[in-house]
């Protein structure tokens, strides 16, 4: 924390970070607030939080002085309405330039840090950082892993202790990334790629958030951060790469090559009987109905349950049995919560570009089973 | 230097006999006292709106996955909240103290050019109505206050929403366009003699850098503005990638107008407090010369940190440095005014009267405002802080711990020499207090909630983030912040109710000139204009004069010379509305003709304005 104090004073140094522990305490722990700020579990994080440590502290510093100076001058020149009248002085040059000077060195503390740590937030990882492109939707936001051919939604997967590098842009409307306990935020346009990095520290499930007001559902194009272990992390990549051919419309065959990408067409006619299962077992009556039901309530049209293609409109599904989260990291991936979902979307999300004809309850839980068994 | 300019040379006519009191005397008056008093009541009461709005965003936001408001319903009531609150309740209250006291403070009989400043008047009065009645058609605008493309398109934005915004910051800013041409000049050319400029009050110096800021930042949102309306209209691509714009554009754009404009909202306050704390300490400001540098330097620093608002946007480097750079550089100048403030009541014989309490809670609560602005300053910990409830919190700081407090500090200290009535002292001290302490209660709590992730412009939020307490501990404080403002209310008409003797025209003891002449003042302000010989003059003619000194009596006016009241101020303005309201119609079959009736309304307007007879 005082890292950055070195060239300052001794006793500040000594002092001063017990206020900020004090101060931070009031701001609750890591577990009262999985979003937080204060609370860095990624190397990125860490260091922009190094920086916010160092304003904060001269901040307080400054602060308590000013106001305190500000508290005994009301106090000690308290008048009463007879007193006679106080001299009249119109300024002190010399009081000036001090109060010039001493705040111009004051921001040099915070300035040499915050110059240092700028060129950093703009590095490039180089050599095995995972790379993952993070395309925005209103609202949801979609993932892709280049090297591996592989796209998902919702939920980032990356292994703890590797450097992610990101790459990221929009299919429509300006948004922002921003997953705070590991790498801040970062804008992203529809025509420029703006990059961020990060490593976690910690393995666990952590929430997102788009922080760029980008229409009528911004508050719930949410996200979440799966740091896993290495073989939590294989295993996805396992289920995404067995999803291939899941979704066989027919046209061209796509093949899963590393750092390409096939973009299939939603048009064309849709044959019920060239949908792939993931599994050879015996097909359960409800899932083979649910099946159909993708088909024919055109949920095909926009979501693809092949995690080797993208189908341009709505997330890519694959896998989607394994999520924590479903809507846009918004709504525990619940059965009842599915089913409410894929059956009334208006209800949950209102304005959400998902719209579906009328699905009825045995419908819908038809089509949670048949999603279920993608995992 | 000026002497003797248009108004006020003596010439042997008598004083205008038009009416004086009724509807018609409004809809006419080129009195910048009146006008002044009319923007006061219509920003009061845009500034009311701008509050409802506010407490219905916290009531949908005191508990966590709340449906008191729909999503819709909610983008745009902080749009509206944002776009009032600026633009037609901060910037207009401040329009109402430099109407007023700008000429009074000058020793001038009237603006330079009074039928513009009705003209101003009318068009924002229009303007907040035209914006406004976008409710009333279920259209508010609902893409935020800073309109970011390509959101605003009309691919993504179809509706008459962001129609009435783009074409209702366009007729509000041809009104402040019109004022800041006017007290530019005003300030310029119509000073009484000896009225040097560095012995100009505070707040007039506030306000002639105001206007400078204004007519250099104002033409550039003006311009993005009419590049909206050409992509929203007619297919122009200026901010559509597809047609080969570019959405940053806007940005640069929004904030080389938006930084500016953020000094727009506050240095009127500053002028305010600089007037009121010397008064109330008996003694000069601190370091007068340094405070005007130190305006003119933040407003000049103003135009060179626009981009400080884009830092997650990934400029790179080098811009972000720059911009870092020249933000934290404007610590400086507003640390010598905070410091200047607190020298000048050091040493001096503080009398806590209301407006007093109001001005030093300004300074306390925009010490708290500046230093968290300093925090974000920096780039790399506004990664974190952008977006999220930190800036908010933040930014009421300094504009409602800031412009609010100042403004209603004026509103205590001026009030008297407005309406010749003084608010009631009791309930001054309950507003402040309440105020003070609800305003905290209310905002304090929005750091830490930002810090701890919560994204702003969200009318959901899950339970299980931690953002509940905090946020029901807000809607408390706001509620309690909505009390203190009825407490002001109740002041107001128990005032304007109750019969008082005239106060006398220096209740405070004031340095300016305006405590020289009855309260109210007469029409014609100064029966005599009159020789200033120093800065603080009052002061200094009471140190020589002892208690020879006494203020002007009222007068009968006789051979004063004033300009005629006009109804084509309010006509043209009309025309003009008329004209933008046909344009955003111009979709269907009436628009077209309300552009053509519109326009010949303005022009027509602009014509007879012309030939009249001016006095």
């Amino acid at each position: 924390m005082a890292l950055r104090l070195r060239a300052s004073s001794a006793r500040l140094t000594r002092w001063m970070p017990m206020v900020l522990l004090v101060l931070l305490a009031a701001c609750g722990t890591a577990e009262q607030y999985p979003q937080s700020t204060l609370f860095p579990k990624g190397d990125f994080a860490r260091m922009v939080d190094g920086v916010f440590r160092t304003t904060l502290l001269w901040a307080t510093v400054v602060f308590v002085l000013v106001e305190g100076a500000l508290l005994w001058v009301l106090f000690r020149y308290r008048g009463k309405p007879n007193d006679p009248l106080p001299k009249q002085t119109h300024g002190n040059t010399t009081a000036e330039i001090i109060w010039t000077i001493v705040p111009a060195l004051i921001l040099a503390f915070i300035a040499v840090p915050t110059i240092r740590t700028i060129f950093r937030t703009y590095e490039v990882p180089k050599g095995d950082a995972l790379v993952v492109e993070v395309i925005g939707h209103q609202w949801w936001w979609e993932f892709r892993y280049p090297q591996y051919g592989l796209v998902t939604a919702g939920e980032l997967h990356v292994p703890v202790g590797r450097t992610v590098s990101l790459r990221m842009n929009t299919q429509d409307v300006l948004h922002s990334f921003w997953v705070p306990q590991f790498a801040a935020k970062r804008d992203v346009f529809p025509n420029r790629n703006t990059t961020l990095w990060f490593k976690t520290e910690a393995t666990g499930n952590y929430p997102g958030a788009c922080a760029e007001f980008c229409g009528i559902q911004h508050a719930r194009m949410k996200f979440r951060v799966r740091s896993d272990t290495p073989a939590e992390f294989d295993a996805f990549i396992g289920t995404l790469q067995a999803s291939a051919g899941a979704t066989a419309i027919p046209s061209p065959v796509a093949t899963a090559a590393p750092g390409g990408m096939q973009t299939a067409s939603a048009g064309g006619t849709v044959a019920e009987d060239s949908v792939a299962m993931p599994a050879a077992a015996p097909v359960d009556p409800i899932v083979a109905q649910g099946k159909t039901l993708f088909l024919k309530k055109g949920c095909i049209g926009c979501h693809s349950l092949d995690a080797t293609k993208t189908m341009g409109m709505g997330p890519n599904l694959a896998g989607i049995g394994s999520r924590s989260y479903i809507v846009a990291g918004t709504l525990e991936n619940t059965d009842a919560n599915l089913a409410l979902w894929v059956s009334k979307p208006q209800d949950v999300k209102q304005g959400a570009l998902m719209n579906v004809p009328p699905i009825s309850e045995s419908e819908a839980k038809a089509l949670v089973a048949y999603l279920r068994t993608h995992k | 230097m000026a002497t003797s300019v248009i108004g006020q040379t003596d010439i042997a006519a008598p004083a205008h006999a038009a009416s004086k009191t009724g509807l018609w005397s409004w809809l006419t008056t080129v009195d910048h006292k009146r006008i002044g008093i009319l923007y006061g009541a219509s920003a009061f009461i845009f500034f009311l709106w701008g509050g409802i709005e506010a407490l219905l965003i916290r009531i949908q936001l005191a508990r966590p996955e709340n449906n008191f408001l729909t999503p819709d319903q909610y983008n745009q009531l902080f749009t509206m909240h944002g776009t009032t609150m600026i633009f037609l309740a901060v910037m207009p209250l401040s329009a109402m103290y430099f109407n007023f006291f700008v000429p009074l403070q000058i020793g001038a009989r009237d603006v330079v050019f009074p039928r513009l400043n009705a003209f101003s008047f009318w068009v924002f009065l229009l303007g907040g109505l035209f914006l406004n009645s976008s409710f009333l058609m279920g259209a508010a605008p609902n893409g935020g206050w800073f309109g970011y493309a390509n959101l605003s398109s009309r691919q993504y934005s179809p509706g008459l929403n962001m129609d009435f915004w783009v074409l209702g910051l366009q007729i509000l800013g041809i009104a402040s366009l019109a004022a800041g041409v006017n007290f530019f000049v005003t300030i310029l050319n119509m000073r009484a003699p000896g009225m040097k400029l560095m012995r100009m009050p505070m707040f007039t110096w506030a306000t002639f850098i105001t206007q400078l800021l204004v007519l250099l930042s104002f033409p550039v949102i003006t311009v993005a503005l009419f590049m909206l309306t050409f992509d929203r209209f007619v297919g122009t691509s200026f901010f559509s990638v597809a047609g080969g714009g570019d959405p940053m554009l806007w940005q640069h754009l929004f904030w080389v107008f938006g930084h500016p404009e953020v000094y727009i909202l506050i240095l009127p306050s500053f002028g305010i407090v600089s007037e009121i704390l010397p008064v109330f300490s008996r003694k000069p400001l601190f370091g007068y010369a340094a405070m005007v540098f130190a305006t003119a330097f933040i407003a000049f620093l103003g135009f060179g940190v626009w981009s400080h608002h884009m830092f997650s946007t990934g400029m790179g480097p080098l811009a972000d440095s720059f911009f870092s750079l020249a933000t934290m550089l404007i610590a400086i100048p507003t640390g010598v005014k905070i410091f200047n403030w607190i020298g000048t009541m050091a040493g001096g014989s503080l009398q806590f009267k209301t407006p007093m309490l109001f001005a030093i809670g300004f300074v306390a609560m925009f010490i708290f405002g500046g230093l968290s602005g300093v925090m974000h300053s920096s780039p790399p910990a506004d990664l974190q802080q952008t977006d999220s409830y930190f800036v908010v919190a933040h930014f009421h700081y300094v504009l409602f711990g800031g412009s609010i407090f100042a403004l209603t500090a004026g509103a205590y200290y001026w009030w008297p020499k407005m309406f010749g009535k003084m608010l009631n002292e009791t309930l001054g001290k309950v507003h402040f207090w309440l105020m003070l302490l609800s305003f905290n209660i209310t905002f304090f709590p929005m750091h830490l909630v930002g810090l701890n992730g919560q994204p702003r412009r969200t009318y959901w939020y899950p339970k299980g983030l931690g953002f509940d307490l905090l946020n029901l501990i807000e809607t408390i404080g706001s509620l309690a912040l909505a009390v203190s403002i009825l407490v002001f209310g109740v002041n107001i008409i128990k005032t304007w109710l109750e019969d008082q003797p005239e106060p006398p025209a220096d209740p405070w003891g004031g340095a300016t000139l305006e405590w020289t002449i009855p309260s109210p003042p007469d029409e014609w302000n100064f029966a005599k204009v009159p020789q200033v010989i120093a800065r603080d003059d009052v002061w200094e003619k009471k140190r020589l004069e002892g208690a020879a000194w006494t203020p002007e009596g009222r007068t009968d006016g006789k051979g004063i010379h004033l300009p005629n009241p006009s109804y084509w101020p309010l006509v043209c303005a009309i025309g003009l509305t008329l004209t933008f309201v046909g344009l955003m119609l111009s979709r269907g079959p009436v628009g077209p003709w309300g552009i053509v009736a519109g326009m010949s309304l303005t022009v027509l307007s602009i014509f007879k304005w012309a030939f009249e007879p001016a006095h």
